[in-house]
């Protein structure tokens, strides 16, 4: 079934029971950084199984029919829609998608007004984005079911960091101990937040590299290496998680120009070098070539982990959706 | 009428008197007061038992009137921030404002004009025309004025008429789309940051500019180590400056910001623990100049709404005392320094009556207990609205009794 992984054996915290003896202990999954190595963990195996059950003919199963999930987008996304979409509907639930450029939610009508809007329709499982920090805690203050963060702000995007790490898993076997390199755009990244918070859980060694202008204040402080130069960073890498660079950059005065930005901080074969021959390529799409990532790089079949990425993306959110709705379904969550 | 207030100990900080005594009332004004002093023939007699009896708090920073909220907090005296529904920025909002006050027979209430028209910052306000109906002072609120050209005429046109300009410290550019300050918090929960630097840069350029036209410049709402630094040194060098800060600053840093609690959302914005001990030096050593509330009620319908969205501003009448108090309670700051810092030194500042003891000043008195402990409850507050992140938090010191001109306004027995 799952694929066998040896993390445990080098992170002994991930072994030891939680002291409520759920494994999910929480309601909602609003983001990683209170997460403990156990709650990670134990996502990471149900979505291995998810990982498999995919790859069959018959994908679905009826686990959560009768069910409701409503996905809720304030801000524009496909590929993260259509990924709860398809998640939700592999596990049976009544999937209802709303993205604010088709629906008058905008026009005046405050969050909370919409969270008891939406509570009224009795959903049992909500999937929030929203362009504030925060704003999906917001709501989730005032929602009767589990609410998903499914990308806040700046600040976290955890089914990201959860698919993220088991393609990493998945690839190297363990998080634990794997030097892993995020470039990029750290500083308007909620991707690199939840990146952080997760790998830093499971013992990775993280490490950051871009531009000052694009690195937050004070990063270091969350336990990581900042690094400006892209040899420097690379060196030794286990992994490579490129970030998205927003093209509008330009505006703030962050960067002068797409062209400077690939010279210094796109990553091609060359800059690949300082990194460890089996390095595996991240990224979180959609990616700008011949900007943060050179094309080669992107599609090179060895070292691209980027489609196994979206392909983990649905088994997480399965494995997410499934352990949340499970008291509602009368299974034990432990 | 004549009061006396027995059993009273007596603090005067323009004088530095702190005495064990009576203070006598004779309509609207003292009449006279200390240690000696006999109760008159027909005096009605307060016994205030022990109680601090001090010059009714003059707070220079309020964005609205709020009496019944001010008094309960023993504010004789509200300076009206030009921030209002019909900005202050004429004199005939000046006179409405002044006369609506009056009528009421209530707490004092001063407007602060703006400083530029519209508070937009490009040509100049009628400072001429608002100060002779009332106005005694002049900003832009929550807007710096950052053309340099602009500040520098708006100070030496200010020096004819020897109004005071109040400045609000925040370089604009630096401070651009921030809603935290920047730092580990903000990096950790999303928010785009404001740096202390952008409080500094203000604080340097304005001081060179008062300096340069000679007329004085407060700085309203100092928030971090290095603006009190600057501050400090342009005193140093003989600056005619002057600056506030408020309650929150002193009692809360950025970790209050933790679960996006918008109660906790303020301009300029909460910074870290180093600079909240900062600003409680230097209001111990008199760097910063006053206490201001910065009372800002507003309604949940702009409070919860995600934290870059929800308005800033906490009301701050009801708390002032009390969390003012709390420095001189851990025992970093004296008494008279706090008391100083609500009384005497805005009024001096502003040029107003009141703020100290003295026979023919205005009875504008309040009466406390500095010990006594209670706990903040947002439902017991009678201001407008009920945005405050200090709900349930245990404090010491209490309002007993404000009394203006000679009339006790709250409290009592």
């Amino acid at each position: 079934m799952s694929t066998q992984s040896t993390d445990t054996a080098s992170y002994p915290r991930a072994e030891v029971s939680p002291p409520s003896g759920h494994l999910f202990p929480h309601k909602h999954l609003l983001g990683i950084w209170n997460f403990d190595p156990t709650t990670i963990k134990h996502l990471l195996d149900v979505a291995d199984e998810y990982v498999e059950q995919n790859r069959q003919p018959k994908k679905s199963s009826p686990k959560c029919a009768g069910l409701t999930q409503i996905n809720l987008f304030f801000e524009n996304s496909t590929r993260t829609l259509m990924s709860f979409e398809i998640a939700g509907k592999r596990l049976g639930f009544e999937v209802t998608s709303m993205a604010t450029s088709t629906s008058s939610i905008k026009k005046g009508e405050t969050l909370l007004d919409t969270a008891a809007t939406l509570n009224a329709m009795h959903p049992d499982v909500l999937v929030m984005r929203h362009a504030d920090s925060g704003a999906v805690k917001l709501l989730s203050e005032k929602m009767d079911c589990a609410v998903i963060n499914a990308g806040d702000g700046r600040a976290e995007h955890p089914t990201q960091a959860l698919l993220d790490a088991l393609t990493i898993r998945r690839r190297k076997g363990q998080i634990h101990g794997q030097t892993i390199v995020i470039s990029g755009d750290v500083a308007h990244s909620r991707v690199a937040r939840s990146n952080i918070y997760l790998l830093n859980a499971m013992g990775a060694r993280v490490r950051l590299v871009g531009p000052p202008t694009l690195l937050p204040k004070d990063v270091d402080r969350l336990g990581v290496e900042v690094s400006h130069r892209m040899d420097e960073g690379l060196e030794g890498a286990d992994v490579v998680m490129m970030l998205r660079l927003q093209q509008e950059r330009m505006q703030g005065a962050f960067l002068p120009s797409l062209r400077e930005y690939y010279r210094f901080w796109g990553l091609t074969r060359d800059t690949l070098k300082y990194a460890k021959d089996d390095v595996l390529v991240m990224h979180p799409g959609p990616m700008n070539r011949g900007v943060e990532i050179a094309s080669d790089v992107a599609d090179d079949l060895d070292r691209s982990a980027i489609e196994e990425q979206v392909e983990m993306g649905v088994a997480v959110r399965m494995a997410c959706l499934d352990v949340l709705t499970r008291n509602l379904r009368g299974e034990d969550a432990a | 009428m004549i009061t006396a207030y027995t059993n009273a100990r007596l603090i005067d900080p323009a004088t530095g008197l702190d005495e064990k005594g009576t203070l006598i009332t004779d309509g609207g004004k003292i009449r006279e007061f200390g240690a000696n002093t006999t109760v008159p023939e027909g005096a009605k007699v307060v016994d205030c038992k022990g109680r601090i009896l001090c010059p009714g708090f003059i707070d220079m920073r309020a964005h609205a009137v709020d009496a019944e909220a001010a008094l309960a907090g023993g504010i004789t005296t509200i300076v009206l921030q030009p921030d209002q529904t019909s900005l202050i920025d004429s004199d005939p909002v000046v006179e409405r404002i002044r006369r609506r006050a009056e009528n009421a027979h209530s707490v004092n209430v001063y407007p602060m004009g703006a400083a530029t028209r519209g508070m937009e910052g490009r040509e100049l306000a009628e400072l001429g025309q608002m100060q002779a109906s009332g106005a005694v002072a002049f900003t832009d609120c929550r807007q710096p004025v950052s053309d340099s050209q602009v500040m520098r005429r708006l100070l030496e046109y200010a020096g004819y008429f020897g109004a005071l300009i109040v400045q609000f410290p925040q370089d604009r550019g630096l401070a651009n789309g921030g809603i935290a300050h920047e730092g580990e918090i903000a990096t950790r929960l999303g928010f785009a940051g404001i740096p202390a630097v952008a409080e500094v840069i203000q604080i340097e350029r304005d001081a060179r500019l008062s300096e340069m036209t000679g007329t004085p410049v407060h700085f309203a709402l100092i928030s971090s180590r290095a603006g009190v630094e600057a501050v400090r040194a342009a005193k140093a060098r003989g600056a005619k400056v002057s600056c506030s800060t408020a309650p929150h600053y002193l009692h809360l840093n950025d970790n209050a910001l933790e679960g996006y609690r918008t109660f906790a959302k303020v301009s300029p914005p909460l910074r870290s623990e180093e600079d909240r001990l900062a600003l409680i030096e230097g209001l111990a050593d008199g760097t910063i100049d006053t206490i201001v509330s910065d009372h800002d009620p507003k309604s949940e319908d702009v409070k919860r709404l995600p934290y870059g969205q929800a308005a800033a501003g906490i009301v701050g009448f009801e708390t002032l005392l009390a969390l003012a108090l709390a420095p001189m309670h851990a025992g970093k700051i004296e008494m008279m320094a706090v008391l100083k810092a609500l009384t005497s030194t805005p009024a001096d500042l502003l040029g107003l009556p009141g703020g100290r003891l003295e026979a023919g000043a205005p009875a504008d008195l309040v009466i406390f207990e500095p010990e006594k402990p209670w706990r903040i409850d947002r439902e017991a507050f009678r201001a407008s609205a009920k945005n405050t992140p200090f709900d349930t938090l245990p404090v010491q010191g209490q309002v007993w009794q404000t009394i203006v001109g000679g009339v006790t306004l709250f409290g009592g027995e």
